[in-house]
């Protein structure tokens, strides 16, 4: 037991040392720590901070290969090197090792580059404020580089994630204390500051942006288009993919967020481990529905005419809503998180179903950028706490005419 | 109206080494020792000087606050020392017992008597230290009315002392405690009895019993006052556990202050856990190390519960109000990955790689490891699927926390106590100290509004 006892020692002699929580940080991820009860309950559930996060991270994992297999398969089909996979979710022209190395390239820097800023921000904070460094990053960190663009330069992505992390999270006093999730706060930092690097028909695919820029320089080849399913509907055209597609998630869009099969597995897996709260994410299927079928309604009530902007994503089969843009992988994973999210059982269902009925209307009139899951998840980040604030008074009234029953 | 109370919400902790139904007596350390601090928030004045001699039942010291509450010496001997703190706070005062023990007579008590007459006698004799009050879950106001009065008999804490087992054949002690009390409230002395139970508890005349099933923590007395009538601000009710009433009960029909009790000795670190017949105040380690707990190992030894007991030394004493006292591995070793791994030797209540739901009979051998380190609160809704009172508890700690007392009010305090906090304590991921921050708010509200 040399490494164990070596690295107790170290702990032990440098007790003192402001940078303790940066040797911890590591030292924790090595070994579960030697810390015992004191007061109050002389044992503890298995549970800690960080096996919660490791689970949500588990749950991801499968979003994350594919959407290395599929970043490298949007690239070689709009460039025409191969042919459009037929086989389903399954297909061989999908999970080829030519796919994956050009994904991979492309994915895992940007894994890096969220986590490095973004655990070096922390660490840097855990040691001015003498706090162990939380585990809430972890997460984030496998969040970000999922919902962005392949094409994200990285030096963008650094400076969003300093950004979020900065202003989103520690400003309020770290892990546990943001009012806004703060994986959203820097995809919307990065949607406001670098607007044409986050929607558009260019940016979903790699090399796509690159080819425009040769264009641009006078170069003789052939523009390489890769527009979602969203902004097609958006624009009123065509959709070219099949609702299996759309569900397996061989789509053009953000790194891991187009595979709903797989959004929907890693969100059973957590309901089933009993971490995501079933309550938000059925209340936020439930109200995306409901929009949906509101849609619809004025479509076939003949509100809305062919020629309305709104028309394309308004007659969208209102169950469709689900598969499309990143409604899925926001539900299971953005709107689940515990911090900013409802607190009370009952506050997590208003709060999951106002961010499915406000994703779908967001995404239906908003014209500029045709995903409401974000905005409408960072809105009921705010309202979250009003949400439980009346929850909870239901219960404080309940007191009191208790109390009042025994006066009167 | 005897009631029956179902609750679902809650957690069986199942550990290793219950106790087995075995009474011995335990090998009579001659050593006591009585420490303020169990009287929660009681100031003492000392009556009994270092060298004095005692009898069982004599006064050792008074609460300042209220000059008729005495607190009395649970054996006869000689007072050998009184062990004193910072500013001179008095810490223990310590005991060596006699040989034979001599008692102080009260004299047999007049059941018949009114409320005034029974107060002073309690008082006097130092039984008034077993009535506990809520709110602020201190020993009770001797000037307060209570609403009602609860006693649990149904211990559902992990490796508790079974009361149907420690308390059979006291019936005439306990009739005779549950009567004199009776005396103090119009709303009755409410007992809870397990479902299936054998309680001599269940038939006693000036009760009302409700039984009680479901996971811990169903035999709480909390568990038992917010199901039948939650205290509301200016409401006081009494709390009194279950054993104490023998001690009571004997008091006032023989007139001996008779401090025995029956405890378990449980846990898995004892050889043989079974039943004792001792004294409160006793002496731990005569007991312990001759009945098979390792006299060098590394063990953490409970003078309660593993959920809410004190931590005490081998040659600390059992408290004033446990039954029992358990014995448990110190975890105070690193685990490799343990952070990640998948888990099958530690209870959980999720599983996030965690096993203990695919047994949910199997019994578990836990040590004091918390299994991670104190965080941020971060995850919501554990504590609701374990917590049983009409409360929200994440919202009250943090309302504690941050010393709001009119939100504290407004969210439940004065219903609650510590111990109805041990199970989200158990469970809590970020691993807060759910009972200190419950017991550092209800002195707030003490001090505050009192």
């Amino acid at each position: 037991m040399g490494l164990k006892q070596n690295l107790h020692n170290f702990k032990e002699k440098n007790k003192d040392k402001k940078w303790l929580p940066a040797f911890s940080a590591i030292h924790t991820f090595l070994f579960l720590p030697n810390e015992t009860t004191h007061n109050g309950t002389h044992i503890k559930a298995a549970d800690d901070l960080k096996r919660t996060m490791n689970t949500v991270i588990m749950a991801m994992v499968p979003c994350l290969i594919f959407g290395m297999f599929n970043a490298g398969y949007q690239h070689h089909l709009a460039f025409g090197e191969i042919q459009q996979a037929t086989g389903g979710f399954l297909s061989a022209e999908f999970w080829t090792l030519d796919n994956f190395s050009v994904g991979f390239w492309k994915v895992i820097p940007l894994v890096v580059v969220s986590y490095v800023v973004g655990l070096a921000i922390e660490i840097l904070f855990a040691i001015k404020n003498s706090h162990e460094v939380e585990e809430g990053y972890l997460v984030t960190g496998m969040l970000v580089p999922l919902i962005v663009p392949i094409d994200t330069p990285l030096w963008m992505l650094a400076v969003a994630v300093a950004f979020g992390v900065v202003i989103g999270k520690e400003v309020f006093g770290g892990t546990g204390m943001n009012i806004l999730n703060p994986a959203l706060t820097i995809r919307a930092f990065l949607f406001f500051a670098y607007p044409t690097w986050m929607s558009g028909d260019k940016v979903w695919v790699h090399g796509a942006v690159e080819r425009d820029q040769m264009i641009a320089a006078g170069q003789n080849v052939d523009a390489i288009s890769g527009e979602t399913i969203l902004g097609s509907l958006a624009q009123g055209k065509e959709v070219a993919y099949s609702v299996w597609d759309m569900f397996y998630g061989i789509i053009p869009g953000s790194v891991g967020e187009t595979s709903t099969l797989l959004i929907l597995l890693g969100g059973l897996f957590l309901i089933f481990a009993k971490i995501g709260s079933w309550r938000i994410m059925l209340s936020s299927v439930v109200g995306a529905l409901i929009m949906g079928l509101i849609f619809n309604g004025l479509v076939s009530a003949e509100v809305i005419s062919e020629g309305s902007k709104f028309y394309g994503l308004m007659s969208t089969e209102f169950w469709q809503h689900l598969l499309i843009g990143g409604f899925a992988f926001g539900t299971v994973f953005m709107a689940t998180d515990p911090v900013t999210a409802s607190q009370t059982n009952k506050g997590k269902l208003i709060y999951g179903f106002l961010i499915g009925f406000l994703s779908i209307m967001i995404r239906v009139f908003n014209p500029a950028y045709p995903e409401g899951v974000m905005l409408a998840i960072l809105l009921m980040n705010v309202f979250a706490p009003t949400i439980d604030h009346y929850v909870v008074q239901g219960n404080v009234k309940k007191r009191m005419k208790r109390l009042k029953a025994k006066v009167a | 109206m005897s009631k029956d109370i179902k609750i679902n919400k809650g957690l069986d902790i199942k550990l290793v080494g219950v106790a087995e139904k075995a009474i011995e007596n335990a090998i009579i350390s001659n050593s006591y020792s009585i420490k303020p601090e169990d009287f929660h928030s009681v100031i003492p004045k000392l009556v009994a000087k270092e060298g004095t001699l005692v009898k069982a039942g004599e006064t050792l010291f008074y609460n300042k606050d209220n000059e008729a509450m005495k607190f009395v010496s649970p054996v006869s001997g000689e007072i050998t020392e009184v062990q004193r703190g910072a500013r001179r706070r008095i810490d223990a005062v310590k005991i060596t017992a006699d040989k034979t023990q001599t008692f102080l007579d009260h004299g047999k008590f007049d059941l018949a008597s009114d409320a005034e007459k029974t107060k002073a006698h309690l008082l006097a004799t130092g039984c008034w230290a077993f009535i506990k009050q809520r709110p602020y879950d201190v020993i009770a106001k001797a000037d307060s009315t209570p609403k009602a009065i609860f006693v649990s008999g149904y211990a559902s804490a992990p490796l508790a002392a079974d009361l149907d087992y420690t308390l059979s054949s006291k019936e005439a002690e306990l009739q005779a405690a549950v009567t004199a009390l009776s005396k103090f409230t119009d709303g009755g002395v409410h007992i809870s009895v397990g479902k299936n139970s054998n309680s001599p508890l269940a038939n006693l005349q000036n009760a009302i019993t409700h039984k009680v099933s479901g996971p811990h923590p169903s035999g709480n007395v909390g568990t038992l006052i917010n199901k039948v009538n939650p205290v509301n601000k200016g409401e006081t009710v009494w709390t009194i556990n279950a054993q104490d009433l023998v001690i009571i009960g004997e008091l006032l029909l023989t007139g001996k202050f008779n401090a025995e009790r029956i405890i378990a000795l449980a846990g898995s670190s004892v050889k043989k856990p079974r039943y004792f017949k001792t004294k409160l105040g006793s002496e731990i380690a005569t007991m312990i190390y001759d009945n098979g707990v390792e006299r060098d190992g590394n063990d953490r030894i409970i003078s309660g519960n593993v959920l809410t007991g004190k931590q005490v030394k081998p040659d600390g004493y059992l408290d004033y109000y446990s039954n029992v006292i358990t014995v448990i591995p110190e975890g105070d070793d690193y685990e490799l990955f343990g952070w990640n791994k998948p888990v099958f030797n530690k209870i959980s209540t999720s599983r996030a790689l965690t096993f203990s739901w695919l047994s949910p009979k199997k019994k578990y051998d836990l040590n004091t490891n918390t299994n991670g380190e104190h965080r941020a609160f971060v995850t919501t809704g554990t504590y609701e699927e374990v917590f049983p009172l009409d409360i929200y508890p994440m919202q009250i700690l943090k309302a504690c926390m941050y010393k709001d007392l009119d939100e504290m009010e407004a969210l439940g305090m004065y219903e609650v106590a510590p111990e109805d906090f041990a199970l989200t304590e158990f469970v809590c991921v970020s691993k807060q100290p759910h009972q200190k921050i419950i017991r550092e708010g209800l002195d707030l509200m003490l001090k505050e509004i009192g």
